[in-house]
């Protein structure tokens, strides 16, 4: 009996997982709520089982994900035991940033990638787990597993280092830290299936409901709290929605469904043909700007 | 992995496609031969891509496609902007696409022969590799390049695909003769299967259905193929056990569990093992998962066993069959693939990883390099990027292994460059050399201690580096004067007495000058264990040759000293007319003129010839030997 994919996956995971363990000084797992973080959390628990994975949590908080986000970042950081990290780039405090008055663009780097360089410089973490899976985005399908970055955190796309078979060279200069993606390898498909057969906690967010939607140049945006301004002569209407990426309230676009159960969400994928990133605002701002993005160190 | 109960919506697991089998392929071939446009096209009829990527991809279309009117698939795949501006397909990339029965990890690798790096990259994790070539060419000298090399990296299913049949109109005659040019090739390597499918990646001709335009062809369409051959696991799954131990997991003091993916066989409770190369014996106690305790685990499978008994394992160890067990060895023959501009140099030392462990390997002789276009073995003193070619390799301590066209994982290694981090090799183990079980060290009764203890002195290699002029012969040579009016029992090497005799077959190129240096630290080690104190005076420009005479002796043996002249003062010096010569050209290689030297970053003395007289230099050197210890302070 051979195994399934989704069995060879979940090894595969594994073995990247415990590889930084053995080998780096001082990991951390970038847990962002969503489902590809709370797949790549359960594997955690999986691999270092009896023990608890033997590194923190670290949310890089933008101030603005969906109430029901914070609600799981909380119940899953007292089940999994481990400890929570949680850092607020705090110039995007005092200035106040905003994806209403400053725009999606400076809003992202200012809090996210700023953010994320100052939380592992402040801890000192030599070794970054990250969901990120290669058939997300274009410039992702090239990307190592072990993915390198210059004391300040820039990818250079043209210097990376081959991988072969199941063999990582996990070594690095000074300074140099190393972002590892456990999941490069899954697709959208294979992580909604495995949630399924595992069980694994998800936001409420992901199934659809009734919730208050306003129609902003296309993407469906939901009034999560009273901080987003309406523009005159705009009134939320209840829709039939859910979402199948999370981010930023404002910046995600949620998709009309009526899928409220795994089973029907994963049938609901067989048939649909959008891309999941559609319904993020960041990657639209520029050509190529994902890359360019990353190579700033944007995770 | 748990399976969920019938759901309420009367969904169950075989609607949902939760159980597929995985297949890991990789792709040859030019952008000429059309392959990005077939893999695009794989991609659009297994309906993976979404809609407003359609529609992205039918704007593009009208903006840089290369046919006008036409969708060019080609665009779906180029990842990053600065190969969207050259047009070409730079390096390895991952892609995905899945049938109702099969998840399918394609690696997209692109063909021209500076990519070699790539290919090899690609192919190492692939289970069978499509080859395509242009109907209108025919097999080409990169048709057998790129099958050459998905051979050399264990692939045993070939698919030739011969795409543009519908530019030689479907002819059945040059199909005919293309797969039987490539059948006479490829047979002859070895390769288990061999398909040809002959298709038109722009026309979707034998891709997903059989074309009306080649009824002649009766083999299967290149999806069905995917789709429906046999991925070969069965013959590791029935192979001894091998689980490379990659994490020990102790979170309590009951709990003593070994981590790691097993590559070969599979393993229950009870089961005898032993663990390599230690050779200590076993057996498994339990399999235990996040799920509950396993009653078997097979190859592919990430789990933690725990022992019977309380015996030594660590990280970089092989459990194994017991009575089925790895070889163990410290000399090898390999096929190494080159992956870095630096070349690999006979007589240097890199890190290597092989499975869990890491070594450090030195690379013996260089026996041939591989022409990878006409498959001849020809003679080489070094190996360039993306060459391919046999040589042996000495590590410093036993590992436990197989041959690699057994398995992949404990015959396949990659090479690290100690001072860059940088992968600049992979390679694959052939054997042991005998020479490593037949030559035992004697143990010798009268050793190292005894030999100095007679002398009454503490034995040190003084290792002098710098440019030629700088001024190492001179002090070396008063220090040695300085040391044997104490009473001390020296030896000083230096050009003179190696040059002309041990070294008189080297030149002065790059990998000859490793290998002087190489002899030299050789030398100097075992003068050291004779007891004596012992000066080298050598140029050594490269900081991999200094570090690696340095691993040679304990800690604490090895003094490196730098002999810092200027290049500028060294060449106004230039006491035997050689920077002259190098300057009019009649002395290639010379260090400071045309090859580096490289600094020493941590010597352990640095005398700054500027500063002080070549007799004041000595003076240093002593007291910092007696400040070591090394020598007797000097009364006071």
């Amino acid at each position: 009996m051979s195994l399934t994919h989704l069995e060879l996956l979940e090894a595969e995971s594994i073995q990247i997982m415990r590889e930084v363990v053995a080998e780096t000084e001082k990991p951390v797992m970038l847990y962002s709520i969503g489902k590809d973080s709370g797949v790549m959390l359960h594997l955690a628990l999986k691999a270092f089982y009896p023990a608890r994975p033997p590194f923190p949590l670290l949310h890089v908080d933008t101030t603005w994900k969906f109430r029901d986000m914070y609600a799981m970042r909380a119940r899953m950081a007292d089940e999994s035991g481990m400890e929570l990290l949680v850092h607020k780039n705090p110039d995007a405090i005092a200035k106040n940033i905003n994806p209403f008055t400053h725009g999606s663009a400076v809003h992202t780097d200012i809090w996210k990638t700023e953010g994320l360089k100052q939380a592992l410089d402040k801890y000192g973490f030599d070794a970054a787990f990250g969901g990120a899976r290669r058939d997300e985005e274009k410039s992702r399908a090239k990307e190592r597993v072990f993915s390198f970055r210059s004391a300040q955190h820039r990818w250079d796309p043209k210097n990376q280092r081959p991988e072969l078979w199941r063999l990582y060279n996990t070594r690095k200069q000074k300074g140099e830290s190393i972002r590892v993606f456990p999941l490069s390898n899954w697709t959208e498909m294979d992580v909604w299936q495995y949630i399924y057969l595992e069980g694994i906690p998800i936001v409420p967010l992901y199934y659809a409901a009734e919730r208050p939607i306003v129609e902003r140049e296309g993407a469906l945006i939901m009034v999560d709290d009273e901080r987003m301004p309406l523009k005159p002569g705009e009134k939320p209407d209840l829709r039939m929605v859910r979402f199948r990426t999370l981010g930023c309230y404002p910046l995600t676009g949620a998709v009309e469904s009526t899928a409220t159960t795994l089973p029907e969400i994963i049938r609901e994928m067989q048939e649909s043909k959008v891309s999941e990133r559609q319904g993020r605002v960041i990657d639209y701002d520029s050509p190529s700007s994902m890359e360019q993005k990353k190579q700033e160190g944007y995770f | 992995m748990r399976r969920l109960a019938l759901q309420p919506d009367g969904a169950t697991d075989a609607d949902l496609r939760v159980a597929k089998s995985l297949l890991r392929f990789n792709t040859c071939g030019s952008v000429d031969d059309g392959k990005s446009t077939l893999i695009g096209r794989m991609l659009f009829e297994s309906g993976v891509i979404p809609k407003d990527q359609l529609a992205q991809l039918e704007t593009d279309s009208k903006r840089v496609g290369t046919r006008p009117g036409e969708i060019d698939y080609a665009l779906l795949l180029d990842g990053l902007s600065a190969e969207r501006e050259q047009g070409i397909t730079i390096d390895v990339s991952y892609r995905f696409f899945a049938t109702d029965k099969r998840k399918f990890i394609v690696a997209d690798t692109p063909g021209h022969e500076q990519y070699t790096r790539n290919m090899v990259t690609g192919a190492s994790t692939a289970d069978l590799s499509i080859i395509l070539t242009d109907a209108r060419k025919g097999v080409l000298t990169q048709t057998r390049r790129h099958s050459y090399l998905v051979w050399l990296l264990g692939i045993r299913h070939a698919v030739l695909v011969v795409n543009k049949m519908d530019l030689v109109d479907y002819s059945r005659e040059v199909f005919d003769r293309i797969e039987d040019d490539y059948k006479k090739f490829a047979e002859q390597l070895g390769f288990d299967a061999i398909t040809c499918i002959p298709i038109s990646a722009v026309r979707g001709d034998n891709i997903i259905q059989h074309s009306a335009a080649t009824p002649w062809y009766q083999g299967p369409t290149l999806m069905g193929l995917l789709n429906e051959v046999q991925v070969d696991h069965s013959r590791l799954r029935a192979d001894p056990l091998r689980l490379p131990v990659q994490w020990v997991n102790r979170p309590n003091l009951d709990f003593r569990g070994f981590a790691g993916t097993i590559v070969a066989g599979t393993v229950k409770p009870g089961d005898a093992v032993r663990v390599q190369p230690s050779g200590k014996t076993t057996t498994v106690a339990r399999i235990a998962t996040f799920d509950g305790d396993l009653s078997e685990a097979s190859v592919g499978q990430s789990i933690t066993l725990t022992l019977a008994d309380e015996i030594d394992v660590s990280r970089g160890d092989l459990i194994v069959t017991s009575d089925a067990p790895a070889e163990v060895a410290n000399q090898f023959e390999a096929t190494v693939v080159w992956m870095h501009e630096a070349p690999l140099l006979r007589g240097r030392t890199y890190l290597m990883k092989i499975g869990t462990k890491t070594v450090t390997a030195t690379i013996g002789a260089i026996k041939h390099k591989i022409n990878v276009n006409s498959l001849e073995q020809v003679p080489a003193p070094t190996l360039g990027l993306n060459e391919i070619g046999v040589c042996n390799l000495e590590l410093d301590r036993p590992i436990a292994f197989d041959p690699y066209k057994v398995n992949r994982d404990t015959g396949g290694f990659i090479l690290i460059d100690r001072m860059t981090n940088d992968t600049v090799g992979a390679g694959m183990l052939h054997f042991a050399l005998r020479r490593a079980q037949n030559v035992h060290w004697q143990a010798q009764d009268v050793n190292k201690a005894a030999r100095s203890a007679i002398k009454g002195q503490k034995p040190v290699l003084l290792w002098y580096t710098g440019l030629s002029g700088a001024g190492k012969s001179t002090i070396a040579n008063l220090v040695d004067k300085r040391l044997h009016s104490m009473n001390r029992h020296t030896y000083l090497l230096d050009g003179d007495n190696v040059r002309h005799g041990l070294n008189k077959d080297l030149g002065f190129t790059a990998a000859d000058r490793v290998e002087n240096i190489r002899r030299i630290a050789e030398v100097a080690k075992l003068m050291v264990d004779a007891g004596l104190i012992v000066s080298t005076a050598f140029i050594s420009p490269f900081r991999a040759e200094r570090e690696m005479a340095r691993y040679l002796l304990p800690p604490g043996e090895f003094i490196e000293i730098f002999i810092d002249t200027p290049l500028a003062i060294a060449e106004q010096r230039d006491p035997k007319g050689l920077y002259k010569k190098a300057r009019r050209g009649e002395l290639k290689n010379f260090t400071g003129i045309d090859s580096p030297y490289e600094i020493p970053e941590k010597p352990e003395l640095r005398i700054d010839t500027t500063a002080m007289t070549p007799e004041a230099a000595a003076e240093r050197v002593v007291a910092f030997l007696q400040a070591r210890g090394v020598l007797e302070a000097p009364p006071a």
